[in-house]
């Protein structure tokens, strides 16, 4: 079943459209991404063995992305650059709540940008739902981390073809430049069977620990 | 886990994934969260698309000293502290309400509204207001429109109104086209979490005068 998202354009005052334009004047080329794998692999060295190679080699992807995130959600610099460490740090204590059959590397590094992002720039409590009472499972069945993989890879591909114009709509939504009543319901974001991928994986963790 | 048959909005989903959604209303998304896998598992797929945004994002350079910055920042860190006890089975609030109310049901510091009906506010930061509301079953509330947005959520007990029956779990989501009157369903008392952006109207007199008085 895909999940369809629109953005009610007409409520969004003119001035929000400048996103696309806002320059960012320190970047840096793209490297070559390493594949999810490998990302996987290095957080569960970090989780397991507080391997610090394995953390820089993290930090070295995650942390000019979380940056460039943070100062496109309104963070100066400064407090961008002092958010990211603090970020990266939260990283290397929570590693162990990190379930690679329910979201990628890079999901669960959104989820703790989010977070802190909420906490430094808009200076407000975020309400957690009650986590699963049994966490995740030390060694997740394979065939799931791989399917889930392949489900993430599916939704960026899928959201690197949407359309320019509603591609920069979602990028506003989560950069925080829409409301919640600018996101109206009905149009697009295909994440139909990313979801029940999730959906499984949850069913079988309470199966296994429940 | 019951039956939960109404289900917040893909806009709610995505709005409290991207971290933009009003504190109030991330408190009942959280609480429903906490109790259906329906919408944990559409939340995680929002938060998949935030993940499929870094990883296309632009990057910025850090600072020369910056890796090892944060590991003294780790290494600075208090021990972790202790795995939190899994909750006892027997909580009628999920752990981000019970955050709020500072316990479970019995800790809730109710005030009478009249005709049996009880609310406690919460405190939370931002525009919106978020309250507790406890219904004797059998019981009306007063029928009432919305300037913007509410969102009521079922604890304990059950309501009935124009859009349905809703129990434990549920949550309706009302915007300003819907003049609802809910009934609290005979029995127990119907015990609900509300999240508003603007005041209620009410239809009556009585309570539009009293309204400003007891913070509805």
């Amino acid at each position: 079943m895909p999940i369809d998202i629109a953005i009610d354009e007409r409520s969004i005052p003119a001035a929000a459209t400048s996103y696309g334009a806002r320059a960012m004047e320190t970047t840096v080329p793209k490297s070559t991404s390493p594949e999810n794998e490998e990302l996987v692999a290095l957080v569960t060295l970090v989780r397991d063995t507080k391997d610090r190679g394995a953390f820089a080699q993290l930090f070295r992807h995650f942390a000019p992305r979380v940056k460039a995130f943070l100062m496109k959600s309104g963070a100066n610099e400064g407090l961008a650059e002092e958010t990211t460490q603090e970020v990266m740090a939260t990283l290397w204590t929570k590693a162990h709540m990190f379930d690679p059959s329910r979201a990628s590397v890079s999901t669960w590094v959104f989820t703790v940008a989010r977070n802190r992002k909420i906490d430094a720039l808009r200076r407000m409590k975020r309400p957690e739902p009650e986590d699963l009472p049994w966490g995740p499972e030390a060694e997740p069945d394979q065939a799931d981390v791989m399917s889930l993989r392949q489900e993430s890879e599916k939704l960026a591909q899928a959201i690197a073809e949407l359309p320019e114009k509603q591609r920069d709509l979602i990028q506003r939504a989560y950069f925080g430049d829409l409301s919640h009543a600018q996101i109206a319901e009905e149009t697009g974001l295909p994440l139909g069977t990313i979801k029940s991928r999730i959906r499984l994986a949850l069913e079988r963790l309470r199966h296994a620990m429940g | 886990m019951g039956t939960i048959n109404h289900h917040l909005t893909d806009a709610l989903l995505m709005s409290y994934a991207a971290g933009t959604l009003d504190e109030g209303f991330s408190l009942v998304v959280a609480t429903h969260v906490s109790l259906c896998d329906e919408c944990r598992a559409r939340l995680e797929s929002f938060e998949a698309v935030g993940g499929a945004l870094v990883d296309e994002c632009e990057q910025v350079a850090l600072s020369d000293d910056a890796l090892d910055a944060t590991f003294a920042l780790i290494d600075a860190l208090p021990p972790a502290p202790e795995p939190i006890p899994a909750p006892l089975p027997d909580n009628v609030f999920p752990l981000p309400l019970r955050n709020y109310v500072g316990g479970d049901i019995n800790a809730v510091r109710w005030r009478p509204l009249g005709g049996g009906v009880m609310q406690a506010v919460l405190k939370t930061g931002g525009a919106g207001k978020v309250r507790l509301l406890s219904i004797p079953g059998g019981t009306a509330m007063p029928d009432h429109g919305h300037r913007g947005l509410e969102l009521t959520m079922v604890l304990k007990g059950a309501f009935e109104d124009e859009d349905g029956h809703f129990g434990r779990g549920d949550v309706e989501v009302a915007n300003e086209d819907l003049h609802h009157t809910p009934v609290a369903v005979a029995g127990e008392d119907c015990i609900c979490l509300a999240a508003t952006d603007a005041p209620l109207r009410f239809k009556g007199l009585v309570p539009r005068i009293a309204q400003p008085f007891i913070g509805i």
